[in-house]
């Protein structure tokens, strides 16, 4: 009698599409997963309890390697955490400066999630499309800070020097729609594609907000939640949040390419600003002294892949007696236990993919 | 072939080398010379990937090692020699040495029994066709004891893989092959290969009358050589390396370059099923045009032949590379349902249109044979 036994399968550590360092404990019949186990921690790299030993000023450079594809929103948070204690306002121009920076890095970021997933899904040339596009910011990025990615740009009470090379900014968001409409005829109508990505994944609204998904996962699952609209930071800045009904994988993809278009906008609206107001002053906080007042902050951003914030406690040293960070891609992870089951090993690679889970920024 | 054969016995009674000699050698360099060719094509074919790839992805290739990286197989081939090769400890050592073997015999014997030129074939038996089909679907066997035997659950899911798509690929490619088999009423290659005569070139050729074949027939052997969109034994992103995963060294280039030996000589099969395999697309020889109608030029028509063969296959290579640039891959079971649901009654749409083609114009398919 021949008798079905199941497979018990570790999708990495080490394989090429876990994006880093995730570890799945797959059990298969044939290729049909019939439950998924994430486990991850292996690129921890102990941010949080390294933060209680340092100094703000120590801390601020290491925030960047949270999430080595958007360091900026993390330097932002914990900035702004700061400034909100000290009572500081930043003035106007460092605001225009954070925000085009801010997204641009979310383009970058997004651009490699692009490239990514549709290596996932075993098409070859966009990921080398998204990396040339890609590859132009980071060089602004490199002329600009001096680093490609590790930027540690933002210091308490503004930014490290003044905005330069404005040109290049311009430039890209110039050649940055044609290049996204390539994409587009190269991707997004591909029957291959569509068969891969339409209807695998569903995301219900409701299970997306129980399993506290945030961004553009959750805004293509049709809930209308993105934090730019309610930020101070986003003040004066006009754009529309990317909402899609799809709730597949295809429907992140869209939301992906639609929000690139969004920020594009924004950086428009940013480089304007900056031309206006070009009186560039800084809120100096002195970072040599600097000690929390006793008390607990909270801040919050909308990073590309979901909601990111960080809890300060502090007992009035210079140091931060607990801090802790909140990162989108961790809710993602554990949603892998329940959107995975049910489907065959290729579909899961692509749904995992479809997700935008970066492992540092899990383990952080 | 006379001409040839008079001007290297004249030559060897220079010397004053016996007859004999002259009679044995003269059959036996062309088979060196064509089996070294064809080891540089594949070589070169890596190189030519590589390449092509490099440029659709907006990169530039291998371009370090030997002038425009003309080096960089060789180079690799050479660091895969001196590699250790790695036995998984609780595999089937026996299987899983015997494996990559076995994939390279039926790929070198494949280049065997295709007619490079109207009078060049290795081995020409009258159903070359047909031991074509069987010898092709044989490195399936190695795919599947080498993922079997390497003691991986990623290879043997590729192992698996690949035996569901051989199995439900070969069936459209074999009413395709037959629906050419109908209109040249030859099995043999060479025969196949007349039948596509015509006074007027390229329009004699079988993709015309046949082209929902050659379409079929395109795409099945995307899928028969595992390659995008159908390379879902060796998926990258999910089965890492797909059956080979645990192969290193010999044995794994062993894998690769077969893989590519495949790739040629299924190019070429293409080529001589629909695209008049050595014939010229103008009808008549370029060499009849360059040398006159003189002994030389009978010669040169055999390298003429050769030559546009080649061209052919590489040209068909190029749209392969293309594809695999272009296209995401397919989901295992979109995969199957693909054969099965549509390649599979297209094909035996396009067999009984080949009947019917046959049955209207009689004889006048066959050209001149």
């Amino acid at each position: 009698m021949i008798t079905a036994t199941t497979l018990k399968l570790n999708l990495g550590p080490q394989h090429p599409s876990t994006h880093g360092v995730l570890r799945l404990l797959l059990e298969l019949d044939g290729e049909k997963i019939l439950s998924c186990e994430p486990d991850v921690g292996y690129l921890h790299r102990g941010m949080e309890k390294m933060a209680e030993g340092m100094t703000y000023i120590q801390y601020l450079p290491t925030v960047d390697r949270i999430d080595y594809l958007a360091g900026c929103f993390y330097s932002e948070l914990l900035c702004r955490t700061v400034e909100g204690a000290m009572g500081v306002n930043i003035p106007e121009r460092i605001r225009a400066i954070r925000v085009t920076l801010l997204e641009l890095n979310r383009i970058a970021s997004h651009l490699l999630w692009i490239g990514a997933f549709l290596m996932d899904l075993g098409a070859l040339s966009p990921f080398f499309y998204a990396m040339r596009e890609r590859e132009m910011i980071l060089r602004y990025f490199e002329k600009l800070t001096g680093q490609r990615m590790m930027y540690n740009y933002f210091v308490f009470g503004g930014v490290r020097k003044d905005i330069e090379y404005l040109e290049d900014i311009e430039e890209i968001i110039k050649i940055l729609p044609y290049k996204l409409n390539d994409y587009e005829k190269i991707i997004t109508d591909n029957l291959i594609f569509l068969q891969r990505t339409k209807g695998k994944g569903v995301l219900e609204p409701t299970t997306a907000l129980n399993y506290s998904i945030t961004g553009v996962n959750l805004r293509a699952s049709g809930v209308e939640y993105d934090l730019r609209k309610t930020d101070k930071l986003y003040e004066g800045f006009e754009f529309t949040p990317v909402v899609l009904e799809g709730k597949d994988s295809w429907a992140r993809y869209k939301a992906r390419i639609l929000e690139i278009k969004e920020s594009i906008k924004l950086i428009e609206q940013g480089v304007n600003k900056l031309k206006e107001n070009t009186n560039f002053e800084q809120k100096h906080i002195n970072p040599l002294n600097l000690k929390l007042p006793e008390g607990e902050y909270y801040s919050e951003i909308e990073a590309p892949r979901g909601l990111a914030s960080i809890y300060i406690k502090s007992t009035g040293e210079d140091k931060p007696y607990r801090l802790k960070w909140r990162t989108g891609s961790y809710y993602s992870v554990n949603l892998l236990r329940k959107l995975l089951v049910g489907e065959y090993l290729n579909d899961a690679i692509a749904i995992a993919g479809s997700l935008d889970i970066i492992l540092p920024e899990v383990d952080k | 072939m006379n001409y040839l054969y008079h001007l290297y016995m004249e030559w060897l009674s220079k010397f004053g080398i016996p007859e004999l000699f002259g009679n044995i050698t003269f059959y036996i360099i062309p088979f060196c010379i064509v089996a070294i060719a064809l080891l540089i094509v594949v070589l070169a074919l890596v190189l030519i990937e590589r390449k092509l790839l490099g440029w659709l992805t907006q990169r530039k290739g291998p371009n370090r090692v030997g002038f425009w990286g003309v080096l960089q197989t060789i180079a690799d081939a050479f660091k895969l020699l001196i590699k250790e090769n790695i036995t998984p400890d609780r595999s089937d050592k026996f299987l899983f040495n015997l494996a990559p073997i076995l994939v390279f015999i039926p790929v070198m014997t494949v280049l065997g029994i295709i007619p490079y030129s109207s009078e060049f074939t290795f081995v020409n038996t009258s159903t070359n066709v047909i031991l074509y089909l069987i010898l092709v679907a044989f490195p399936i066997l190695s795919i599947f004891l080498g993922g079997w035997a390497s003691n991986n659950k990623y290879s043997l899911m590729g192992a698996a893989r690949g035996i569901a798509q051989i199995l439900s690929y070969e069936v459209p490619i074999t009413f395709v092959v037959l629906s050419v088999i109908v209109l040249a009423s030859s099995m043999n290659m060479t025969g196949i290969t007349y039948a596509q005569y015509s006074r007027l070139g390229a329009l004699g050729w079988f993709c015309f009358p046949c082209f929902i074949g050659f379409v079929i027939m395109f795409i099945c052997v995307l899928a028969e050589l595992n390659r995008c969109p159908f390379d879902l034994p060796e998926a990258e992103s999910e089965l890492i390396c797909g059956y080979n995963t645990e192969y290193s060294g010999m044995r794994f280039a062993l894998f690769y370059l077969s893989e590519y030996a495949l790739l040629f000589a299924n190019a070429m099969f293409i080529s001589i099923l629909f695209l008049g395999g050595y014939l010229s697309p103008f009808g008549t020889y370029l060499s009849y045009f360059i040398f006159g109608d003189t002994h030389l030029a009978s010669a040169m028509v055999y390298f003429e032949q050769a030559f546009w063969l080649f061209l052919k296959a590489f040209l068909v290579i190029f749209v392969i590379i293309w594809i695999r640039a272009t296209l995401p891959r397919l989901a295992s079971f979109d995969l199957l349902k693909f054969s099965w649901a549509y390649l599979l009654p297209l094909s035996i749409f396009n067999l009984f249109l080949a009947v019917i083609i046959k049955f209207i114009t009689g004889g006048a398919m066959c050209g001149l044979s």
